[in-house]
Formats: C-alpha cells, structure tokens, sequence
C-alpha cells in the first residue's frame, strides 16, 4: 500500500511537470498549426538560467533561490520569440508544412549543440544548488515530500491563470481567433503575427517554470535534458488532445502516472518504450486525443 | 532511338568508363602499396555508398512520397546488426574462416538480402499503423518507433559483447564476422561500388514506374490521388517498405566496413556523421524529389563532415569558430535551415541529372547568370 501511494505521487509529480511542458506544445500547436520541436530545449534554457543565477539570487541577495525561475522565464521568452522570429515565421511565410516540420527539428538540434559550444556550458551535466529545503509532510499517515507538493500547485495555478488567460482577456479572445481562422482574424483587426509571438513567450516561460520544478526533483542539468522530456510532453499533449489546455493537463498526469507505475511495478527500462507506445496505440484509435475536436478535412 | 534510350545509353557507358577507371587506378595502387589510398581513399568510398543508398532511400519516402519519417537509421540499425549477427553465426558455424571464396561470398549474399528483407518486415509492420498518420504526427510516430527499435536492440539478449553470447547489448558487437580490415576493403570495394548501383537503379527505375507516377501523385494531393483511383495507404506502406528495405541495404554495408557496431551510432541525434537528422539534411539539400540530388547531396555532406573533422585550417581558425566546428551538428542543422528558408528547392529540386540534357542545362543557366549580371 505505501508502494502505491508513493508511486502514486511520483506519478503526479511527473505528471504535473509533463503538463506543464505540454501546455506549451498545445498552445503553440493550436495557434499554428506545428509541432514546436524545439520547445523540449526551452527547457534545457530555463534550467541553465537557474544554474547560472540561482546563486547570485542566494548569496548576492539573500533571496530563496526559486526567485531564480524570474530570470529563466525572462531568457526563456527571449528564446522562444527569437526561433519564431528567426526560423519559424520566414519558413512559414513562404514554405509547406514539411519545410516548417524541418525547421523545427533544426532548431531543436540547433539548440542543443549551441548550448554545448558555448564555454560557461560545455558538454559536462550541471548540478543545480537545492531549490527547495528537503522537508515532509505527513497526513494520514503518508509521507509526501514538499517539493512534490509544490510542484502539483503550482503546475495547478499555471493551469488556471492560463485557461483565465484564454477565456477571460482580449489576448486570449486574439489567440482563439487566430486559431480558428487567421484571414478571418485580420480582418477583425487582430494582429496575426504578434499575438503568434506573444504565444511563443507564454509557451516558453511555461517551459521555465517546468524547468524550475524538474531540477528541484532531479538536480542535474544537461545539454539534452529536454529532448525527452519535451518527447514525453508532447505524448502528453497529444493524448490529451493537442490545442485543448485541459487536455493537456490530463495527459500529463496520464502519462506521468503510466511512468512512475511501470517503473514501480514492472522494469525500470520499459519506461520510456511503454510510453511511446501508450502514444502509438492512442493515434491509431483516437488521433485527436481525449479531449481534442474532431475536425474533418475539405476539399 | 529515342532521346530517352540515348540518355540512358550515354549514362551507362559514362559510369562503366568511370569504373573501368576505377579499376586500373585501385591495381596500381594496389601495386604501389599506397598507404594514403588503402587508409583512407577506400574508406572513403564505402561510406559514399552507404550514405549514398540511405539519403536516396530517403528521398522515396519524404522526397516523392512527402512524407516525413525519422526512423530511416533505426532500418539502419537493423539491417546492420543483423548482417553482423548473420555472418558472424557462420563464422563460428565455422562456414568459412578466411574473407574471400566461395563460402564467404554465399554468406555475404545471405547477409545482405536477409539485412534488407527483415528490415523490410519491421517496415511493414511499422508502416501499416503508422501511415495512418500525416505531417506532424507521422515524425513523431516514426521517431519513436526508431527509438523503440534501437531500444529493444540494446536489450537483446544475443546482440552483446562478443555478438551471440550473454551480455549487456548496449555496448558495441565486437569481432564482427562480416567487418573488413583495410585490405579487405580494398580487395571488396567494387562490392560495395555495385550494390550502390544495383540499389539505384533499382529505386530509379521504382519512381519512373507507374508506383512512382502514383506516388508523387500522393505527395501533391493526397485526395486527388485517392480520387483518381489510387490506392493512397497501400503505396504510402509499399513505398515505406521499400524504402527500410534499402536502409537494410546500407545498414549491411555500414557494418561491413566498421569492425565494431553500436547502437548509440542509430539514435536519432547523435554528434557523428549518422544519424536520421544527418540524413534529412542531404534529402532537403540535393531535392526532395531528386535521386540524383541525393547522390551528390551525400557525397557533398560526406566531403564537409571530413573537412571538418580532420581539416587542418580548423586548427588555424579563431577559438570561436573552433568551437562551434567542434559540433558538426550544429553547422549541419544550420546549413538545413538556411537551405529550408533561401532554397527550398534544394540544389535540384524535382529535376534529376542527366548528362544528355548538361549542354543545355549549362546553357540556360549561363544565359539566365548572363542576364543577371546585365541587369535584366
């Protein structure tokens, strides 16, 4: 029994985290229409932002060190809006889907290398301070870790500020536009291409945030660290339902708690193939995931 | 005669009198004992030709089919690791014991065909689902199938160590029965010139069929096509079987001339010169939906991954620019996004080489340069 609470938990921690990434994927993807590959390296951005400035947040300013996360939402956004400006919107402009899908995978490569040959990186893991005071909880009888407590919370608030976000203010209402219809959004005075990069710094700094989390679980950061997170997240967001927020949230935890269970339960080393299949078998019976819309092509 | 059969003819003769010269330069090199030759030129060579079989193999899948798959080097893998296997089951079957004659050319035969066909099966068994799928999705399927199927070779029981025994298969399949020292490859280098050739043609003569006319029927309009009467999922999974079969190809070759096999060497994003990513750049810069763009993409890549790695300017360049030459991927994935956004087209785009047609291809060009420069 203390097994599967435990598994339990970790399953919501992973889950919480891969939703954070995958309300990335999804608000991107919903937007226009591309899978944002290099949105899993926005993530290896953000942790790398902490590690640098985490310590001049405690020993400069005497502040906790998540006030870090300020610094890597801010990097994060500059990197995101500047694929969109430099890569993206050129190739979208004037090429096909497939060149898009191209570019992306590009910029994912693109990002990682880059980050390697820059000296203060460097191909070598990194080792973030601790972000939050090992210390627990026990309710009941169970025993849960602040961190994992933390990180359900707040992946919980991005959650809703988001969907207030898209509901509530003229923003949202441009983003909902613009994904329903880019002609017909112009027309109604909405700018396309700003509220499109304006996407792209939100879906960033989610990234961040996720990083923060990530890290403060697993203190090692390193050059490939998004590929598969950002992989896992994006199973998330398509079982989900790619485009819908709540979906993505769902899958998230879906897929975090499909991790954390066959580890526990069945082999540590079948985790990541079980959860690609997890993704196979959800395309071939529902393509547009739990939650999504069933949009029929036409001619 | 028609201008087509002189085309071919020209083509064939041109290519038989490249060989021809091949020949007599490897006997006199041979002769000579060449050190640079045998080191380095023929190596060289038959990674060309692997290169070369994988981008074509590419091409028909995201070229004339336009479909974007990444699981190109996971076919690789396998093709790869079970020629290795095959041939070194011989070997200790003690089938042959020296390269050459009779026994071992059966056995490099089996090895091959069963590379490709096996290769083939996994691609049919992948490709029946997963063509289900289009675009965005269809490289996220394809990319974690490779990575399954590179998983699930890393976790073979079999495929360890000393290859056919117990062991932790994650690491490299040592004394590989089919893996060439330098003089056999230079004794068996018109092998792999031949294969090259076969695989070609064989693909060449795929897309002038009517399954290639259907094909690039499929990438310009997928509904189109199904209303003209093509049967779009069933060439979209040949068309993907064919293709793996191919990969298989390369992958039989790629283990014949390293000694050693690894399955870090198929992931999807690794710092060598192979990988699917590696190979969707020489796709989009020869054409997509140019064969022989892919052949000159290939050998074009080839020669920069050299230059690179062992060009002694690097040495003499500024620290910076050292730095970011000390990670080929990154100037490859930049050369693919400046190809994607000035040049889309590639450097062929869908036209293929043809030496009939060069006089007036050269023509054209020069005129159109000319006009250019004039202004007009």
């Amino acid at each position: 029994m203390t097994i599967f609470l435990s598994t339990l938990m970790v399953g919501l921690r992973l889950g919480s985290i891969y939703a954070l990434i995958a309300l990335g994927y999804t608000m991107v993807y919903g937007i226009i229409r591309m899978i944002n590959f290099a949105h899993g390296d926005f993530i290896m951005v953000g942790g790398y932002t902490l590690v640098f400035t985490m310590p001049v947040m405690t020993e400069k300013l005497g502040l906790p060190a998540w006030t870090g996360v300020v610094f890597a939402i801010i990097v994060c956004a500059i990197v995101g809006v500047l694929v969109e400006l430099l890569a993206y919107r050129p190739v979208r402009k004037k090429g096909t889907g497939m060149s898009a899908l191209i570019t992306a995978i590009a910029m994912s490569l693109i990002l990682e290398n880059l980050a390697q040959a820059i000296p203060a990186i460097g191909p070598n893991p990194k080792i973030p301070q601790v972000i939050f005071p090992a210390s627990s909880l026990t309710l009941a009888g169970i025993t849960i870790d602040t961190t994992t407590i933390y990180t359900i919370v707040v992946a919980g608030a991005m959650m809703v500020l988001l969907t207030l976000l898209v509901k509530k203010t003229s923003f949202g209402r441009a983003m909902r536009a613009v994904s329903e219809n880019k002609k017909a959004a112009v027309l109604m005075g909405v700018s396309v291409d700003r509220t499109i990069l304006l996407t792209f710094a939100i879906g960033a700094s989610l990234a961040a945030v996720a990083a923060l989390m990530y890290i403060a679980q697993y203190p090692l950061v390193f050059t490939t660290i998004g590929s598969s997170l950002g992989l896992k997240a994006f199973v998330a967001a398509v079982l989900g339902g790619i485009g819908s927020l709540p979906g993505a949230m769902l899958g998230g935890l879906i897929i975090g708690m499909a991790e954390s269970f066959t580890v526990s339960y069945i082999s540590s080393a079948m985790a990541d193939t079980f959860v690609y299949l997890i993704l196979i078998i959800v395309l071939l019976i529902r393509p547009v995931g739990i939650l999504g819309k069933n949009v029929r092509e036409k001619v | 005669m028609s201008r087509k059969t002189k085309g071919y003819l020209l083509n064939t003769a041109v290519i038989a009198v490249a060989l021809l010269i091949f020949f007599f330069y490897r006997n006199s090199m041979m002769e000579a004992n060449n050190k640079n030759f045998r080191l380095s030129v023929i190596p060289s060579v038959w990674q060309c030709c692997y290169l070369i079989i994988l981008s074509a193999s590419l091409n028909l899948v995201l070229g004339f089919m336009g479909q974007l798959s990444i699981a190109q080097c996971g076919f690789m893998a396998i093709g790869a690791y079970t020629s290795a296997l095959l041939s070194l089951a011989f070997e200790r079957a003690g089938f042959y014991t020296d390269k050459s004659g009779f026994n071992f050319t059966v056995v490099l035969i089996l090895s091959f065909l069963n590379a490709g066909l096996l290769s083939a099966l996994v691609g049919l068994v992948v490709g029946i689902p997963a063509l289900r799928l289009k675009g965005d999705y269809l490289a996220i399927i394809t990319l974690g199938f490779g990575m399954i199927i590179v998983n699930l070779i890393n976790n073979l029981p079999f495929a360890g160590q000393n290859g056919l025994e117990q062991g932790s298969a994650s690491s490299s399949l040592y004394e590989n029965g089919l893996g060439f020292s330098s003089k056999q490859q230079v004794a068996w280098v018109f092998l792999a010139i031949l294969i090259t050739l076969f695989a070609v043609t064989i693909m060449f003569m795929f897309i002038r069929s009517k399954y290639g006319r259907a094909i690039r029927a499929i990438r310009d309009d997928e509904i189109a096509a199904e209303a003209c009467g093509i049967n779009v999922s069933h060439y979209k999974v040949l068309t993907f079987v064919y293709s793996a079969f191919f990969a298989g190809i390369a992958g039989a070759l790629f283990s014949c001339c390293n000694g050693s096999l690894s399955t870090g060497t198929f992931t999807f994003a690794n710092n060598s010169i192979l990988n699917s990513t590696f190979l969707v750049v020489m796709v989009v810069l020869g054409g997509m939906g140019s064969l022989t763009g892919s052949i000159v993409a290939a050998v074009l890549m080839f020669l920069l991954n050299r230059f690179i790695k062992e060009g002694e300017w690097l040495s003499s360049a500024p620290q910076f620019v050292q730095t970011i030459f000390g990670y080929p991927m990154l100037v490859y994935s930049i050369i693919l996004v400046i190809v994607i956004v000035f040049r889309p087209k590639g450097i062929f785009g869908h036209n293929e080489f043809s030496l009939i047609n060069l006089p007036a291809d050269l023509k054209r060009i020069f005129s159109k340069k000319k006009g250019k420069e004039a202004g007009v």
